[in-house]
């Protein structure tokens, strides 16, 4: 259910960012019908959905590059669009959607890029941090796709921002390159810079994130840890091994077993709390010794599962 | 710039910006609170303007040198016009209206240089300016907190620069290929100048807000600066013109750029009512251009 911007969410902490039933439209399409959320300082905040969600319009509207139609947003204490030069100063931004000029040099960007806020960061150092360093000189349009997203994120910390905002940064890059991505996103909240993350990538939200807002079609539907959401929402176990056995309609009468599925020889009971060893203490006294028994966690796609009726990748 | 920023004393005052003070979370202090605003004096924030003005301007003539083909368009196409108009016109005078007598050359020669600001106006500028909005360039520019004026401020400063090469072009090849008079008034040339490009650039920039694409901004471009070609006394001699293309000249802001450069070249000292009427313009459309612009 749609709510207040929660600050009790925050246990206290200090709120860099609050926006309450956020709204947006285009041309009579509704992006955003209400994003309400807080951010604490220095954490990794999460907003995660399936495109179309109204992410990276709900960021948009807290970097002040678009102005929300309904609600009320506070970024660094700042309004985003009467206050945006002020804000463009504390905040960095990498786009999903931005270019720079084709013949333009890596070193070029990031000279220009800190330039614009005095008392920045030496972009020699970000440049060097996030691998440009031996790609100084290349063109941008000489720059593979992970190159152009590392310089991008590079701008966007250039200033040596209070709040990052990373839109999407990880597409686009190959799995190793993501991990190095994550650990520099790590690296930028050990600096003390809060960090706004859209992905529509389960495992990074999962792995990253401190707290994460679901969105689904425009609203914020659930908010807390990853751990959290999963505990609210996704509370199931799910147990998982291989018999031959043909019948084991004896499982559904066991203790804490919700429903039993099987595809051939693998065998999938879902369940709750100490399924695992309910089903394991039946099979065996069944005599049946299960193959590859174990369990599996539900994930933030579960979460999502069950927050909308829909799996994300739908 | 300087690499090392200055750690605020403990308990100090916030020295200036927040910065300082916002660092105080690598060095394992909490992290402060947003300060308010503090408002510098406005040279400093002048000063911090003239910057950014400079460092796009000098990156952008960068990105210009690295584009030969743009270059060498607006180096080459006024020197073959000329080239091509010598062969026609040649040692014709004019016959008939305020000029008459005046050698065709004299007035054609710096009546060139308006047609070259007109195409970097209203061609050159535009198609860059949606093209880098098309692409994102502009949205990763206002991101960072390039202001307006600083990226169109830049874009004006290049057009001069861009200009000038093609006006040294036309003026070395007239003077010494076809004779043409030595500018008699340098100053009043340069006035004329300046405020052609000023007024072009406006228009470039408010071609580029009202078009949708790269594509549409060409085509509203060109279509604007071939009319004024054949009305401003840029082709055919204005006094061969039927009254109604006259008019129409004089309604556009090529007609008033050309008169501003040809009067001083040619001794008719500063035109200042057309060079006034010029400014005019550049700043009437600045000021739609601005409040039209669109990052995205």
């Amino acid at each position: 259910m749609p709510r207040r911007a929660d600050l009790r969410d925050l246990d206290g902490r200090e709120a860099v960012i609050t926006a309450s039933r956020v709204q947006k439209s285009y041309r009579g399409f509704t992006a955003v019908r209400d994003a309400t959320f807080a951010v604490a300082r220095g954490e990794i905040f999460g907003l995660l959905g399936p495109n179309g969600a109204g992410k990276t319009t709900t960021v948009e509207c807290l970097q002040g590059l678009r102005k929300a139609d309904g609600g009320e947003i506070s970024v660094l204490g700042l309004d985003p669009v009467r206050q945006s030069h002020e804000l463009r100063r504390r905040i960095g931004c990498q786009l999903q959607e931005a270019a720079l000029p084709d013949h333009i040099r890596v070193w070029e960007a990031l000279e220009l890029f800190a330039s614009l806020t005095p008392g920045g960061r030496d972009w020699r150092n970000v440049m060097g941090e996030w691998g440009l360093a031996d790609k100084s000189r290349a063109a941008f349009s000489a720059l593979s796709g992970g190159q152009r997203q590392r310089l991008f994120v590079a701008l966007a910390v250039v200033n040596d921002p209070e709040v990052v905002f990373l839109d999407e940064m990880t597409t686009g890059l190959d799995p190793a390159a993501r991990r190095v991505a994550w650990e520099l996103i790590r690296e930028i909240r050990e600096h003390g810079t809060t960090v706004v993350l859209v992905t529509h990538f389960m495992e990074e939200a999962e792995r990253l994130c401190d707290r994460i807002a679901v969105m689904d079609r425009g609203s914020v539907v659930a908010l807390d840890s990853p751990a959290g959401l999963v505990a609210e929402h996704a509370a199931g176990l799910r147990v998982v091994f291989r018999t031959d056995v043909g019948d084991l309609a004896f499982l559904n009468g066991v203790r804490d077993v919700e429903s039993v599925h099987r595809e051939g020889p693998r065998v999938v009971v879902d369940g709750h709390d100490a399924v695992l060893a309910y089903v394991a203490a039946a099979l065996v006294a069944h005599g049946i010794a299960p193959l590859d028994l174990h369990v599996e966690a539900p994930t933030l796609e579960d979460v999502f599962l069950s927050l909308t009726g829909r799996a994300m990748s739908e | 710039m300087s690499a090392q920023r200055q750690q605020p004393p403990a308990q100090g005052p916030p020295s200036g910006k927040s910065d300082a003070a916002r660092r105080g979370a690598t060095t394992g202090e909490a992290p402060r609170a947003p300060v308010a605003t503090v408002s510098a004096a406005p040279w400093r924030w002048a000063v911090a303007f003239a910057k950014v003005l400079l460092r796009m301007t000098w990156i952008e003539t960068k990105l210009l040198i690295r584009e030969p083909v743009t270059l060498v368009f607006s180096f080459a196409f006024p020197v073959l016009v000329l080239v091509l108009l010598g062969g026609i016109f040649g040692g014709q005078r004019m016959n008939g209206g305020d000029y008459a007598g005046m050698k065709m050359m004299d007035w054609y020669v710096p009546s060139y240089i308006g047609l070259v600001i007109a195409s970097i106006g209203t061609v050159s500028l535009p198609v860059h300016l949606s093209t880098y909005r098309e692409r994102g360039v502009l949205r990763r520019y206002r991101a960072s907190g390039v202001s307006e004026w600083a990226l169109l401020g830049s874009q004006f400063l290049v057009g001069v620069g861009t200009c000038l090469i093609g006006a040294l072009a036309i003026s070395v090849l007239g003077i010494f290929a076809y004779g043409v008079v030595v500018p008699v008034s340098i100053g009043g040339v340069a006035v004329g100048f300046v405020a052609g490009v000023f007024a072009f650039s406006a228009l470039g920039v408010l071609v580029a807000s009202l078009a949708p694409t790269a594509r549409a901004a060409q085509g509203v471009g060109l279509l604007i600066w071939f009319i004024m070609l054949f009305v401003s006394g840029t082709s055919a001699p204005l006094v061969q013109l039927p009254a109604w293309m006259v008019a129409l000249g004089k309604s556009l802001p090529l007609y008033h750029v050309v008169i501003s450069l040809v009067d001083p070249w040619n001794g008719y000292g500063i035109n200042l009512l057309q060079a006034t009427i010029v400014g005019g313009i550049g700043l009437a459309t600045t000021l739609l251009a601005a409040a039209l612009f669109r990052w995205d």
